[in-house]
């Protein structure tokens, strides 16, 4: 039984070593002093798809990401650890957009690239930390949903059992297919990249990426894997209201750039009253527990 | 989120040395498997940015997950019952990174799965895998035994046993026994032929087997009954889904608590010959040792870089007397000697490295074809040079690196003494580098005739012709002259037709020969990477001198009757 799923990756940037330089003067992100990662808890889903590949033969696993032609690294990252094709939506129509025109973006998309078993995404990214963008996409394409996923357990029959981690403990649930996930981080790491595998899909490449300088561009030919799939709102029969900024209520008012300065410093004497103060006021404020 | 590739830059360097091309050429052979698999180079410089790129995949493991893990693994330890032995948690998570991201059979060819990848980046992943966890490089190293399969087995054979090892399956190597340590001519492990089931039958016990419960095993067995010495020894493959060899124990070792050391026992085991009868000892195992030893080099090298970034890390924090102890000169005195230590023999491993490569790839394209007489004469060259430079990469650099963790311990002063810092446990792997695949001592007897027959000396000479940059050419002229000091301590030596004042010498004169070939090797490195190396190359150079000075000048007051007080 090879099940088609579709991964929702994200390429984000690394919000998790911000350094001084992190925002601009203007209050947006600094993207040149953030490297650009895949979206981490995307890379747990990956995993999940991964194993179901590893469980079910004839299983394929394609990536769908949104973003600029760069992000076409992400689907590069994929292939490396198992994925079978990736898929850029790239636009200038798609820029801009706030969740509920990504989830149309990206709904759009699963369309085009039709039968389905299962969409498999992060719980959310850390660049907006909204986790609306997987259950959007359920509803548009109108199926069910399971968030919040810790593992998927098996797949029989059309149906599939997963474990979920909600407060407090974990529950299993049953849900049909097609269906959507979102996975927690503190689901299964994703796999190393490899070594076979990053030899044979080093050259792939998006359309947009391509210049004269790129390397081995004649391999294109004989082996067609190297060419990562780039769709435009055109291609996926988008409706340009619906997309990027013109598609998205969500309007940013300001953003202020937070300064942590060194006199919010308080001095303890390290007697066990003051750690006990202590343990309790990082309670109450919610810094620990 | 540590890249152990990436944060140590002298990696890259040694990797793209100019020999490289000829090495990749001889590898690749005209790039002819890029049509058959889809992984595979379509020119030298692919080639070279695979070597880098598959790299960075293992610095990325080594540092998220096989380092982080190296503690626990050494608390746990192997475990042993019911006949089997059992891999610490962190060592089975491990060992599923390293397959699932393909790096089993690294150096096999592809038509086994493996990625035909040369000896340098190999043994490039082999220094990282030994800084994480020298514990864990022993069970991911042992994949060399598939090269030596590769090499003695049939083409039946190598697709049967070492697509399973690309595939992730782990080896061992059987050689020791009770009463065969160093000595393995002494092998008494029983090996008949069954003529009813066609097959061989081994029994008997072998003792201190690195990873004994791994899938594959190579066995050396007395295969000619009657007969005591190296040629009634054969080698046998033992598959572990036949049964018939038993965990009786596990050591409780000082160090690499990780790879477990078993005691087997072997009943009736079935059991397959490789290659001829009476060949296993005086062939095959020669040529699994020296593979071995080129391991344990690269080990000893990631053991010097693991000691070295703890000792700095903690001499920067470290704070006495209102200051970091890092700006003591007692202190950076020890880390600049540990740092040359620790270029001087990753330099000497991949020069070595480089050397093994060239005639092994031309070993391997004369079962093809025959050879031209200027590739036998390649070949030849190579081979020669692999096989005097093996035993002083392995001695040397062993002793370096239990030097290394040594200082490390000595620089974190009390706390290094504790179970809280990494260096203890660095000290205490350390230890048996200098001891398996061949004692230090041991090396120094594979080395000597080298330094007898004047090879080492001829390579030095060779080495003196390369240019260097003039902030080093002063340091130049005193290894020449520590080369002439050198030349006539062999000569005294030599001339005095003693083997037995020969042997008591041998180690002085091949540590002297091993410290000047390092010396002009740094001197390289240190011209053409200055910012890496230069430091290096002086401390180094400075370190060589006086000890060959002090070697020296123990010889030159020597008497040959002096031995008399040191026999016991």
């Amino acid at each position: 039984m090879g099940l088609k799923i579709i991964v929702l990756a994200k390429q984000v940037p690394d919000t998790r070593n911000v350094g001084k330089d992190a925002m601009k003067a203007d209050g947006t992100i600094n993207r040149a002093a953030l490297p650009a990662i895949f979206n981490p808890e995307d890379l747990n889903a990956l995993e999940q798809a991964l194993r179901l590949k590893d469980v079910y033969p004839g299983t394929t696993v394609s990536i769908l990401t949104m973003g600029p032609g760069r992000a076409s690294e992400i689907i590069r990252e994929g292939l490396f650890r198992g994925a079978d094709c990736g898929y850029l939506l790239t636009d200038r129509a798609f820029a801009g957009a706030d969740t509920l025109a990504t989830s149309y973006a990206l709904s759009v998309a699963v369309k085009k690239i039709g039968d389905f078993d299962l969409i498999i995404g992060g719980r959310q990214a850390i660049d907006g930390d909204t986790a609306q963008v997987g259950p959007q996409v359920a509803e548009k394409l109108g199926i069910p949903q399971v968030t919040y996923v810790e593992e998927i357990l098996k797949v029989e029959n059309g149906k599939v059992l997963v474990k979920r981690h909600i407060d407090g403990g974990v529950e299993t649930v049953e849900a049909p297919m097609p269906l959507l996930l979102t996975v927690n981080g503190s689901a299964a790491p994703c796999r190393p990249r490899n070594a076979k595998l990053l030899q044979k899909y080093k050259y792939a490449t998006s359309k947009s990426e391509r210049t004269e300088e790129t390397k081995h561009l004649e391999l294109l030919e004989t082996r067609p894997y190297l060419d990562i799939t780039e769709w435009g709102v055109a291609d996926v029969d988008g409706d340009v209201k619906q997309c990027g900024l013109s598609g998205s209520p969500t309007k940013v008012k300001s953003i202020q750039n937070i300064v942590f300065m060194a006199k919010e410093c308080k001095q303890l004497t390290g007697s066990d009253n003051d750690v006990e103060d202590l343990i309790k006021e990082l309670l109450s404020n919610h810094t620990i527990g | 989120m540590a890249n152990f590739y990436l944060d140590t830059p002298a990696l890259k360097y040694h990797l793209n040395h100019p020999l490289m091309r000829r090495i990749v050429e001889l590898k690749e052979r005209n790039f002819r498997d890029k049509d058959k698999y889809d992984y595979a180079p379509v020119d030298f410089e692919d080639a070279m940015d695979s070597y880098s790129k598959v790299l960075e995949i293992v610095g990325e493991i080594c540092g998220d997950i096989i380092a982080p893990n190296a503690e626990s693994v050494d608390k746990e330890g192997a475990s042993c019952g019911d006949g089997h032995a059992y891999y610490a948690e962190g060592t089975k998570q491990n060992l599923d990174a390293v397959r699932s991201a393909g790096l089993m059979g690294v150096a096999m060819p592809r038509r086994f799965g493996g990625l035909n990848f040369p000896v340098v980046p190999y043994m490039m992943a082999a220094d990282m895998v030994s800084r994480s966890d020298a514990g864990f490089e022993n069970l991911w190293g042992l994949q060399d035994c598939a090269e030596t399969l590769y090499e003695f087995g049939t083409e039946e054979q190598c697709a049967r046993y070492i697509t399973r090892v690309c595939q992730g399956e782990t080896m061992s190597m059987d050689l020791t026994e009770p009463d065969a340590g160093s000595d393995l001519q002494s092998v008494m492990l029983k090996a008949t032929f069954d003529e009813k089931e066609n097959c061989w039958r081994l029994n008997g016990v072998k003792r201190f087997i690195t990873n004994g419960d791994s899938d594959i095993h190579l066995v050396l067995a007395r295969s000619e009954e009657g007969t005591r010495d190296g040629r009634g020894l054969s080698m046998f493959i033992y598959d572990k889904r036949n049964g018939g060899v038993l965990v009786r124990r596990i050591e409780n070792k000082m160090g690499i608590k990780g790879s477990p050391t078993c005691e087997l026992v072997f009943k009736d085991a079935k059991a397959e010959l490789c290659g001829e009868r009476r060949l296993g000892l005086i062939k095959y195992v020669m040529a699994l040792m020296n593979g071995a030893r080129l391991g344990i080099a690269a080990q000893s090298v990631g053991l010097s870089q693991a000691a070295y970034n703890e000792a700095l890390a903690y001499a920067r924090d470290r704070k006495q007397f209102g200051k970091a102890i890092i700006e003591f000169p007692a202190v950076f005195e020890m880390l600049s000697l540990m740092k040359a230590k620790l270029d001087a023999s990753r330099s000497l491993l991949y020069e070595t490295s480089r050397f093994v490569d060239v005639y092994k790839a031309l070993d391997d394209i004369a079962k093809e074809r025959k050879l031209t007489p200027e590739e036998r004469q390649e070949q030849r060259k190579y081979s020669k040079m692999a096989d005097s430079f093996t035993p002083l990469s392995k001695g040397l650099g062993s002793e370096f690196a239990n030097q290394n963790t040594y200082d490390c311990i000595q620089i974190h002063g009390g706390s290094g003494f504790m179970k809280d810092y990494a260096c203890e446990r660095l000290y205490r792997d350390a230890r048996i580098t200098s001891i398996y695949e061949g004692t230090t001592q041991l090396q120094v007897i594979a080395a000597i005739r080298y330094v007898t027959t004047g090879a080492y000396l001829t390579k030095i000479r060779e080495y003196e012709s390369e240019e260097v940059k003039c902030e080093l050419a002063s340091f130049k002229e005193r290894v020449k002259q520590m080369t002439d000091k050198y030349a006539a301590a062999v000569d005294a030596v030599v001339n005095a037709k003693d083997q037995e004042y020969l042997d008591f010498m041998s180690r002085r004169l091949v540590e002297m020969a091993g410290y000047i070939i390092m010396s002009h090797l740094i001197l390289r490195d240190g011209t053409k990477a200055s910012e890496l190396f230069e430091d290096s190359a002086k401390v180094f150079v400075r370190y060589a001198e006086a000890e060959v000075e002090k070697h020296c000048s123990f010889i030159s007051s020597f008497r040959q009757e002096d031995l008399a007080g040191y026999r016991k």
